[in-house]
């Protein structure tokens, strides 16, 4: 769980502990530390570990080679299967993905930390810089377009630029990266990780961005499709979900997401201001990241609330217990009636809740809670107002196995279809696969 | 309660214990110390007639695995660099000190019978109850006709033996090197030579690794390096061998056996004696953790002793000679099948790749009901190998379960396919 914060007790935390609060979560493994988790890792066959991670890296085979002393071959194998390795190592829910499936479980024992011996090699390789890992295929003289420069653009990017076709990506933001960027919490992406690796994955090659870009704005999937030879999309969830309660508009009342991003790029997190009682509403990760970080920025309580049961929230175990060791409260059972104050927050209301007959209803009884900040956590959604007319499926993009859209020769990938969980490692296989699928589809046109 | 003390060749000890002759037993301190700990002995560092030798820096380099524990060490290092009289001042001094302590001389000459007799006599005159001829070290005295390259030559080994029993009256040990084809070959040369006991095994000759960047074996002594002496668990094995070889033939039978290689445990230390030696030496152990790890061996082997009902370490040294036999002598009807045991079962499928790739075919990946994989034994292809059993991560999770076929036990000798059967 990483060194415990300095919190708040009513006075501010200084510059220095707040910026120790937002160093990284898990410091990196040292070499002696690699060495000994490598050497616990059974080097199973076939090995459960490699189905549960959504792209596949062959896990047993990377941990081997850290074991040998063999770093480069060992970011090389994760990096073929997922470009974004590094901060998946840092940021992936291991405890419901490949740790959890990791044989030592059953063992009675301690998964082997394989997000963190991932992270070690990735980074490994990239501080050492020199000649990037992958060569690109002969020039096949068709160009292709991405929108969206989040993992799954990068990653399509990157597989697209490597199979030998020229690519530009389009993102309405000033930097490339996606939730990477701006979204996912400080310290699991301590050291501007997020750019490095950007960096990192442009050196194949081929690969151009236009930043300042927007779909909708200026830029049309139809004129797109004309100019290249084939389209990505990976829009992510551009939208947030409103409470609709009265109050919403008062000032201090706010999208998490938006107050994350300032977080994430403010360069002095001092200079963030954040409320003294703060209330996240919600049961995501967004909200624990968002609870997690207004603590650290030195709020002195911090409630998260949630409309129902803890084992309901979306957000892991393992993501609870980083709440509560960071002396967040968790309030279940709530939902948000009403916000009251005089231009800014002061009160926020909630009413009590409880599940019949499989739906959420108001139960009796109400609470008030001192709040000056209100972040909303409540979910992204997909914002379909520039994307034409693509075919949607249950508010995503809807796309078949190969990732094709309904429109030929435009492909999909990412938070904005459903093909998993909404997390940067599914994105990244999204990216990639559907790089294959628009490789043979361009060859074959 | 068990009995530790024994006797070897005459000489008694409070415990089978000793410290082999290498640098834990290098001068009073360190064997005053070996003593406090609690060890039985202590065979000293070799010596030799003055001047002394130079050793070189550096001088150790290790074997690990891959947790980075060390499972064995080489060195470079030669005998004894302090003057002989230093040396002998200080046994005498630990024989009045600890006179219920075992000190042994080690010694080592050039092939001139008159410099073994006189340097074996003056470290008789120190007090040692016993003599341990150094006919082993495989790197430098070598070079110098000394250590193994006497040890190499049976004659040789026969003779200096003899040179030293005809000049002093004391029991003596013959240390055999394990750098040859057969070791029963020298064991029956310090026997026809005189000597009451054997001490085996030395140092085994080898490169330890390679430093990849310097382009120079090592230990690395000014960008060069040498072949050294390996030792420490991973030779023993090798020692076991070699212990059992000459405790089974009948030449040297009676010889006393003083066992030394990778011994670190008590453990190591009840097998060694259940294949005749009545003593045993440890060197890298010491090396590696401190003259402490006695403290185990003493009760360890006190506790299995107690646990197996032998009052004293004569009741089961050499029990399992026995059932050490030649090849020709195991029964070739009895047949084993792996089992596995689903519940035990993490899945890990080593078991499977292992039968897989490299033996018999025999394991079958199944799906679980509800997810995960099973893995079970296919009877018929299994030839019983064991393999699986040691690759499993789970202790007692593969089990090699007899088959009762009824077959009479039958040899080689004796075999159906064997063209040369004797009926
Ligand atoms: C607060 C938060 C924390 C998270 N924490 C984790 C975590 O710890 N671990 C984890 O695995 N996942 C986490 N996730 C989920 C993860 O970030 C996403 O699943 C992942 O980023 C999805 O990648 P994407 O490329 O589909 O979308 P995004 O990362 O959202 O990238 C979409 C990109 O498209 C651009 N864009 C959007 N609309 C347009 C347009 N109209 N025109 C041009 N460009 C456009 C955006 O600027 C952005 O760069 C978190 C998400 C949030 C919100
Ligand atoms: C550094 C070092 C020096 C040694 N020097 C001698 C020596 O002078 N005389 C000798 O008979 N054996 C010497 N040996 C060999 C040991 O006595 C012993 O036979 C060998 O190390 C195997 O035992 P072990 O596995 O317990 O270490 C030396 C061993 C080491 C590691
Ligand atoms: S004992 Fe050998 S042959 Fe039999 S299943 Fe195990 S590995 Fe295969």
């Amino acid at each position: 769980m990483g060194m415990r914060p300095h919190t708040s007790n009513g006075t501010q935390l200084t510059r220095d502990q707040i910026e120790e609060n937002f160093a990284d979560l898990h410091p990196p493994l040292t070499p002696a530390q690699a060495g000994v988790e490598a050497s616990r890792c059974l080097y199973c066959y076939d090995a459960p570990c490699v189905k549960a991670c959504p792209t596949s890296i062959d896990i047993p085979g990377f941990i081997h080679r850290i074991r040998t002393g063999n770093l480069e071959g060992s970011a090389r194998t994760i990096l073929s299967a997922n470009i974004m390795g590094g901060t998946c190592g840092r940021a992936c829910p291991t405890e419901v993905l490949c740790e959890e499936a990791c044989v030592l479980n059953a063992r009675g024992e301690e998964p082997v930390r394989i997000g963190a011996l991932q992270r070690y090699a990735v980074e490994h390789l990239i501080a050492k810089g020199g000649d990037h890992p992958f060569k690109r295929a002969a020039p096949s003289g068709k160009k292709l377009a991405v929108i969206g420069a989040g993992p799954a653009g990068l990653s399509f990017a990157h597989r697209a630029a490597m199979l030998g076709h020229a690519v530009t990506v389009f993102d309405k933001k000033p930097k490339a990266g996606g939730l990477n960027e701006y979204g996912l919490a400080a310290y699991k992406m301590a050291n501007d990780f997020a750019q490095a690796e950007v960096k990192f994955l442009l050196g194949i090659g081929g690969i151009a961005i236009e930043y300042g870009k927007e779909l909708g704005h200026g830029l049309a999937l139809d004129d797109l499709k004309k100019r290249f030879d084939a389209v990505f999309v990976g829009a992510g969830l551009a939208a947030t979900n409103a409470l609709g309660v009265p109050g919403e508009e008062l000032s201090g009342v706010r999208d998490a997401l938006d107050f994350i991003e300032e977080i994430r790029q403010a360069r002095d997190k001092s200079a963030v201001r954040v409320g003294k009682n703060v209330i996240v509403i919600g049961g995501g990760n967004t909200a624990i990241d968002a609870a997690v970080q207004s603590k650290r920025l030195g709020a002195e309580s911090v409630t998260l609330v949630y409309r129902r049961g803890e084992n309901d929230m979306s957000a892991t175990g393992w993501e609870r217990d980083l709440a509560r060791t960071n002396d967040v409260v968790l309030r279940q059972w709530s939902v948000p009636v009403k916000f009251e104050g005089n231009g800014a927050v002061e009160i926020a209301t909630f009413a009590r809740a409880r599940m019949k007959g499989g739906k959420l209803e108001a139960a009796a009884g109400t609470f008030s809670l001192a709040a000056d900040m209100v972040l909303k956590a409540i979910g992204q959604k997909l914002d379909p107002g520039a994307l034409e007319n693509l075919r949607l499926e249950k508010n995503k993009v809807w796309v078949d196995a190969d990732y094709r859209t309904s429109v030929a020769g435009v492909y999909a990938g990412g938070d904005c279809i459903s093909s998993g969980e909404d997390l940067t490692v599914q994105a990244v296989e999204d990216g990639k696969r559907a790089a294959h699928a628009a490789d043979a589809y361009v060859r074959s046109a | 309660m068990a009995e530790l003390s024994c006797r070897i060749a005459g000489i008694d000890s409070v415990n089978p214990f000793w410290l082999a002759s290498a640098p834990p037993t290098d001068k009073y301190v360190n064997v005053l110390r070996a003593f406090q700990a609690g060890w039985g002995g202590a065979v000293w560092k070799t010596l030799g007639n003055d001047p002394p030798v130079v050793n070189a820096t550096s001088r150790y380099g290790v074997h690990r695995d891959q947790t980075r524990a060390i499972v064995g060490i080489n060195n470079i290092e030669l005998i004894s660099d302090r003057p002989l009289d230093v040396n002998l001042r200080e046994i005498e001094r630990l024989r009045r000190e600890w006179p219920d302590r075992v000190i042994i001389g080690s010694l080592m000459a050039p092939i001139d019978e008159q410099a073994w007799k006189e340097l074996a006599v003056k470290i008789a005159n120190a007090g040692v109850q016993g003599l341990e001829l150094n006919h082993g070290c495989p790197h430098g005295m070598c070079e110098r006709g000394m250590g193994s390259a006497v040890g190499q030559v049976p004659e040789m080994v026969e003779k200096t033996t003899r040179w030293v029993k005809e000049a002093v009256n004391l029991p003596v040990f013959t240390k055999l090197t394990p750098n040859i084809t057969d070791i029963v070959v020298p064991a029956e040369a310090a026997c026809r030579g005189g000597a009451d006991g054997v001490a085996l095994i030395n140092t085994v000759n080898s490169i330890v690794s390679v430093d990849l960047d310097s382009m120079s074996p090592r230990p690395i002594v000014d960008g060069k390096g040498t072949h050294g002496g390996y030792c420490g668990t991973a030779v023993k094995p090798i020692a076991l061998n070699m212990v059992a070889a000459v405790a089974r033939d009948p030449e040297t039978a009676g010889l006393a056996i003083s066992a030394i290689g990778g011994i670190a445990t008590w453990r190591d230390a009840a097998e060694f004696i259940a294949l005749g030696a009545g003593t045993v030496q440890v060197c890298t152990a010491a090396m590696l953790y401190g003259f402490r790890i006695v403290d185990d061996m003493i009760d360890g082997l006190a506790n299995f002793m107690e646990r197996s009902r032998y009052r004293t370490i004569e009741d089961f040294r050499g029990r399992a000679l026995k059932n050490t036999v030649d090849w020709n002598d195991l029964n070739l009807n009895f047949d084993l099948k792996a089992f596995i045991h689903q519940d035990m079962c993490i899945e890990c499928g080593r078991c499977h790749i292992a039968c897989e790739d490299t033996a018999h075919q025999a394991i079958r990946i199944g799906a679980k009901a509800g997810g995960g994989r099973t893995f079970t034994v296919d009877n018929r292809q299994c030839v019983g190998c064991n393999l699986c059993m040691h690759v499993c991560p789970v202790d007692g999770c593969i089990e090699m379960n007899p088959v009762a076929n009824g077959l009479p036990p039958v040899s080689w000798p004796h075999h159906p396919k064997n063209t040369l059967r004797v009926d």
